[in-house]
């Protein structure tokens, strides 16, 4: 496996993962590695796993069995807001921003998460110019300016997921971990959140998980494919491409032959 | 044009609202009244409405646990009373200055809620209903119970406490205009507290839990510590408003730790509007209002109370807040 090319520049190693629910491995075995800088795809079909492995490395469920190192830190058991203030952030498969709030409050909430003290309970968070300044170089990055002032549930389905991803941008993580970004996305909207995670490349790691294959062979540096709770492969996208065992998960049994 | 109702929507959220002058002209308003009341020979209702601005405080205070913060406490009255015993236990000990009752209830709510809010807020929904109630209902057997602390009689004050001002001046609190006075300065001082805390880093943790825990939690805040401190302010709010309701009173009994006294701050909390920076306030008014005028004529009042509810919340469901204003509540 390429993983083990060099744990040593690891950003975010998962080593032998397994949870069950009853007698169902959902994840079963899971050893993958996240190097720093990469955009590193996870895919896999329908119930092979992936939601519930996005789930333990986001810290909302706790592996029976296995480790998850972030920066060479052992976080198996961090709670989920730690993990973020160690710089794993992540996007929402199922949009989950404040759908009462405006653009602008939804990112200055995540500044406000990092930066300074949020146990003042005197001085109005919206009279904060640092606050309010960097909210909105992260809707611009979200491809949201112009929108600060609306109301988040208000957004049409596409701006909501682009602030679904800005939520977890301006938690500035060094790691950010996008769960189908693509999802529910028509062409258009694609395009601009493809755009988007491209410009992510220069700046932090992303583990995506997508279904769209378009979006996965554009963007990835690496894919790798999960199926039925464990990784069969972890390459290029040209080998995966390739890939016997790959295309036989996805396409069935007589494409491969 | 979309960009109207959002403006409007997103002030309601947070910024300080443009009611600046609608609250001081209610203030003036409330500072009238009592002269108004002498004025017409209704001097007795200056004690009546002294007593809903201390209910208006406790409600207020329920409000920001069930409005802000969106947690359905139903275990207030426990705070209610262990203000309102500290006070008395105090009193009866012979201790008569008001700023060491008060703060003392305040410390001792605080605690209280701390204890139960640690242990309460692992909870949520309907488990988390249930568990501040079976608190709050505990702690009303142990003061049953308690015979040295008058059990079920409940201790009888006899005075009101002393509150120096000055070396050699205290204000005489058994004037029931400086009474009514002191209680409108306290609840208008909370209000105001409440107001900035709303607006404040604090205040937007508090309501994006409430929009939605798991995001607040996956932007990195420690949602339990935030929700936990909420709850000892609203604790320590409702301690004072038991403390003053002791001084009010002249009387305390376990009834105030009683699971119907914690219904009926609900009660005010839901008929102002759950929410609306004012709901207590409100709530407790129109509450106590209704008590006070039907019982006069009818036995049954109570029947008449629940069909107001019911009104309410079938064809108000913002609460009476929400009927006068469109930006009602901060959801």
């Amino acid at each position: 496996m390429s993983a083990a090319r060099g744990p040593g520049n690891a950003l975010l190693e998962l080593q032998g993962l397994a949870k069950h629910f009853g007698g169902v491995a959902a994840t079963d075995g899971v050893s993958l590695a996240v190097r720093a800088g990469e955009i590193l795809a996870l895919i896999g079909p329908n119930g092979a796993g992936k939601t519930t492995l996005v789930a333990q490395i986001s810290g909302l469920l706790r592996p029976d069995d296995g480790l998850i190192r972030f920066e060479g830190a052992d976080i198996t058991r961090a709670a989920v807001h730690m993990r973020v203030r160690l710089g794993l952030a992540r996007a929402f498969q199922i949009t989950s921003i404040f759908r009462g709030f405006t653009v602008l409050e939804n990112l200055a909430l995540a500044v406000q998460a990092r930066s300074g003290t949020s146990l003042s309970f005197w001085r109005p968070a919206a009279s904060e110019a640092a606050l309010q300044d960097e909210a909105r170089h992260y809707a611009r990055l979200a491809g949201l300016a112009g929108s600060e002032t609306r109301i988040a549930g208000a957004l049409a389905h596409g701006e909501q997921r682009q602030l679904e991803v800005g939520l977890a941008l301006a938690t500035r993580p060094k790691l950010v971990l996008l769960d189908e970004p693509m999802a529910g996305l028509g062409p258009e909207e694609s395009a601009r959140m493809i755009e988007l995670i491209e410009s992510l490349r220069t700046q932090t790691t992303v583990l995506l998980v997508e279904h769209d294959m378009d979006a996965v062979f554009r963007l990835a540096d690496r894919i790798a494919v999960l199926v039925r709770g464990r990784i069969i492969a972890d390459d290029v996208p040209a080998a995966i491409r390739a890939h016997t065992e790959v295309i036989r998960a996805y396409l069935g049994e007589e494409a491969a032959s | 044009m979309e960009t109207q109702p959002t403006a409007a929507r997103s002030g309601a959220a947070f910024a300080p609202r443009a009611g600046v002058a609608l609250a001081l002209w209610s203030l003036l308003a409330l500072s009238l009244l009592p002269h108004a009341l002498d004025a017409l020979g209704q001097g007795f209702y200056i004690g009546f409405a002294s007593r809903v601005l201390v209910y208006a405080l406790a409600a207020s205070s329920l409000n920001l646990v069930i409005g802000n913060a969106g947690m359905l406490s139903f275990g207030h009255a426990a705070f209610l009373g262990t203000g309102a015993y500290c006070a008395a236990l105090l009193w009866t000990g012979g201790t008569t200055s008001a700023w060491i009752l008060w703060p003392a209830a305040m410390c001792v709510a605080a605690l209280a809620a701390l204890v139960i809010g640690a242990i309460s807020l692992r909870t949520r929904g309907v488990y988390f209903i249930m568990i501040t109630l079976a608190f709050a209902q505990m702690l009303y057997y142990v003061v049953v119970s308690l015979k040295v602390w008058g059990g079920d009689d409940g201790i009888n004050l006899g005075a009101r406490p002393r509150l120096g001002l000055a070396p050699g001046f205290a204000l005489d609190l058994a004037d029931e205009f400086n009474w009514y006075y002191l209680c409108l300065g306290i609840l208008a001082l909370a209000l105001w507290l409440s107001g900035r805390l709303a607006a404040s880093r604090f205040g937007r943790v508090i309501a994006a839990q409430r929009e939605n825990e798991i995001r607040a939690e996956a932007i990195g805040f420690p949602v339990y510590r935030y929700k936990l401190i909420l709850f000892v302010i609203a604790g320590a709010a409702a301690g004072l408003a038991g403390a003053l309701l002791a001084a009010q009173n002249g009387f305390v009994s376990p009834k105030l730790m009683h699971w119907t006294q914690s219904g009926s701050l609900m009660v005010m909390v839901i008929l102002g509007g759950v929410g609306h920076r004012y709901a207590g306030v409100l709530g407790a008014g129109l509450l106590l209002g209704l008590e006070e005028i039907l019982s006069a004529y009818t036995l049954h009042w109570a029947f008449w109370v629940g069909l107001t509810l019911l009104g309410v919340v079938l064809f108000a469901p913002r609460g009476i807040a929400g009927l006068f204003s469109r930006e009602a509540a901060g959801r």
